[in-house]
């Protein structure tokens, strides 16, 4: 990665303009493919800076119930890992600036085919991953194919990665590290902000990445308070919670879905376009 | 099944990071990983740890019961050699760990865990369950060490299990329905995962069955590995020379790793692993992952799964609840691939017959998970020679299973 990659060029756009960026997660296919596309080619203008895109996956471990559930929605609904590569080929087309990262587990890769996976991905336009369940331990897995075809690793750091595995955890990390500010599953709620700064400051004493926070941020508040510590807030059951909460008793969309969820999008980054750091 | 590769011993596995072959390893989000590598740490520690030894001895046998007896099962030996060839009909032994306290083999392995756990200072335990024999058996232990239990269950298993969810109740644990996903055991081990992401702290995961990140697959198929010790002294007491054949059911696959370790070397014996078959593989509602699935990666291993084309896990379907699993120990997927072992499957409907006769000809009520190894026993003993012997691990009992199979009979109780 020899030139800038969109995602580095992102953090020092944010950065230069004296904030942190608003990362926003979705479901790819949640509650099902158009609406979704809807939602994700609305989300640069509505204020994401970065777009975390969940790879629906039948048994996410990792994830509490607004995303487990919005994981089987877009299933049911149809959704595969070649459809949210589509989706992310579609995306492309109209924009060619905002950061895209895959987030999920490993079992649909890795079925998909490693190799292949990477130069799909890398094609369509896909920027950087998060594998939940494949720890620096299995980075021969995927890590080092990705790194390989230019594709950023981004590693989650927890609560319990002490000093000793935190340098384990940065070496092969790319692109930003994803702390993850609470022990538990996402959706949980937050934890005091300056619990956050701590664990931001421990990480930037280990690395030059961008650090973004996320696990329990649902606020505009909270959003600003984040990104006022950290280089980005994650923001994800909320906004997944949002897409249920427009659904009809047949679990489908209901007309102007995407709008009412762009608009939640639209206040938390008026939340972190706020908090411009002194 | 690929042609048997040669190797000097098929006991020495997992490497380092825990494969064995392709499989196994240590597929967990990272919130896990340190104390994954603290379990491991501490489970080396005890096992060179004498004092850990003898505790283990201690309870196996003035707790558990153990050893369980090697059960010559003449009757039924004789029932299958009746439609045989004169020449033909091996003779059959149950290895009699139905007989162990909680009703299972899954005392063997919770015994060793939960005093794994009290070593590294741990003060509350969680488990998941399926048929609920493992359920019993964490919270037996639980309540004998005065530790606090909660047991991830399957909404779908508590309402078929209803004894053993009682029981657990009854010996003090918490009983947590599981309603994600489908509400089996797949789901029950995503939510007792989710929960020790949430409360590393003080808390240790007791899994179940010989899979799991590393170093589950091994530790626990060490602590089910007394079973097989066992049967080859039991053996050489009663016969003077070792088995023909081993057979045990399969779903996650711990009481067939703990029959088949100490055997794998001994190339003369042969190995049949039991599928749970359901309604038959052809009809894609069965439990058969080996038969049935290919590699992939679920619940920290790499290992056969039942899974569609995009990767996504699919519900297994078995009458057992112990054996509704859409995975297999990882061990199991090397022995497989490598063809040391055989893996077979029985159906629901052959499973049931196998229940009944073996309660009716050797009055012993099996639980449907050995009864499907029974199954399989039926065949095969008829076309070994009379002068050899398999020794079937009966893994449990059946009375948690008396309302299925009533249900199954079209009996009302």
């Amino acid at each position: 990665m020899s030139e800038a990659s969109r995602i580095e060029k992102r953090f020092a756009a944010v950065k230069a303009e004296g904030r942190g960026a608003l990362v926003t997660f979705v479901t790819a296919g949640d509650p099902d493919y158009d609406t979704s596309l809807e939602i994700v080619k609305g989300l640069p203008g509505a204020g994401a800076d970065l777009i975390e895109l969940g790879m629906p996956f039948s048994d996410p471990m990792a994830e509490g119930p607004p995303i487990q559930a919005s994981s089987l929605r877009a299933l049911k609904a149809g959704m595969t890992l070649n459809k949210t590569l589509d989706m992310v080929r579609e995306f492309r087309k109209d924009d060619a600036d905002t950061p895209i990262i895959l987030m999920g587990y490993f079992n649909p890769i890795y079925s998909h085919g490693v190799d292949r996976f990477v130069k799909d991905a890398k094609v369509a336009g896909v920027d950087g991953l998060i594998i939940v369940d494949l720890p620096p331990e299995e980075d021969t897995e995927l890590c080092l194919p990705a790194l390989e075809a230019g594709i950023h690793w981004i590693r989650l750091a927890t609560p319990t990665t002490d000093d000793k595995r935190l340098p384990v955890v940065l070496n092969n990390t790319s692109g930003f590290v994803y702390y993850v500010s609470i022990m538990g599953i996402t959706g949980t709620a937050a934890v005091p902000t300056d619990h956050v700064r701590e664990a931001v400051a421990r990480l930037r004493r280990h690395t030059e990445l961008p650090v973004a926070v996320g696990f329990g941020i649902r606020t505009p508040e909270q959003a600003a308070t984040i990104s006022g510590v950290a280089d980005g807030a994650v923001v994800g059951s909320a906004i997944v919670d949002a897409v249920k909460a427009e659904l009809d008793d047949n679990g489908k969309a209901k007309p102007g879905l995407a709008a009412k969820v762009l608009a939640l999008v639209e206040s938390l980054a008026n939340g972190v376009r706020g908090n411009r750091a002194a | 099944m690929s042609p048997m590769e040669t190797l000097n011993t098929y006991r020495a596995g997992p490497d380092e990071a825990g494969h064995f072959g392709i499989f196994g390893g240590r597929f967990v989000a990272e919130t896990l990983m340190p104390l994954i590598l603290d379990v491991e740490q501490a489970y080396t520690a005890a096992r060179q740890d004498p004092s850990f030894q003898s505790d283990y001895d201690y309870y196996a046998k003035h707790y558990v019961g153990r050893p369980s007896p090697l059960y010559f099962a003449e009757r039924l030996t004789g029932e299958l050699r009746k439609g045989a060839p004169s020449d033909k009909g091996a003779k059959v032994y149950f290895k009699r760990d139905e007989l162990n306290h909680t009703g299972s083999h899954k005392a063997n392995n919770v015994l060793g865990q939960i005093l794994l756990a009290r070593r590294m200072g741990k003060t509350r335990i969680i488990a998941e369950t399926g048929a609920g024999q493992h359920g019993v058996a964490t919270a037996t232990f639980c309540a004998l060490f005065d530790l606090p239990c909660v047991v991830y269950m399957g909404a779908t298993d508590i309402e078929r299990q209803a004894p053993n969810v009682f029981r657990m109740k009854l010996l003090g644990a918490e009983v947590r329905p599981v309603t994600s996903g489908t509400g089996t055991l797949k789901d029950a081990m995503n939510d007792a995962l989710r929960d020790w992401v949430a409360n590393v702290e003080n808390t240790f995961y007791i899994i179940g069955t010989v899979a799991g990140p590393h170093p589950y697959p091994a530790m626990v198929r060490d602590f089910q590995s007394i079973i097989g010790r066992e049967t080859r002294e039991q053996i050489m007491e009663a016969e003077g020379r070792l088995p023909d054949a081993l057979v045990a059911c399969i779903g996650g696959g711990s009481n067939a790793m703990g029959l088949f370790h100490p055997f794998l070397d001994d190339k003369d014996v042969a190995i049949y692993g039991v599928e749970a078959a359901g309604h038959g593989i052809s009809s894609g509602e069965h439990a058969a992952s080996l038969t049935g699935g290919r590699p992939g990666v679920l619940h920290g291993n790499r290992t056969y799964l039942l899974q569609n084309d995009d990767g996504q896990i699919l519900d297994a379907h078995s009458i057992s609840a112990g054996l509704d699993y859409p995975g297999i120990g990882p061990e199991h997927s090397w022995l497989h691939d490598i063809g040391r072992a055989n893996y077979v499957s029985a159906t629901d409907a052959e499973a049931l017959e196998a229940f009944q006769l073996c309660s009716r000809i050797e009055g012993i009520i099996p639980a449907l998970e050995p009864a499907h190894a029974l199954a399989y026993v039926r065949k095969l003993a008829p076309q070994m020679g009379r002068d050899q012997i398999i020794v079937m691990n009966l893994c449990g009992r059946g009375d948690k299973d008396v309302f299925t199979v009533a249900a199954a009979l079209g009996v009302e109780l």
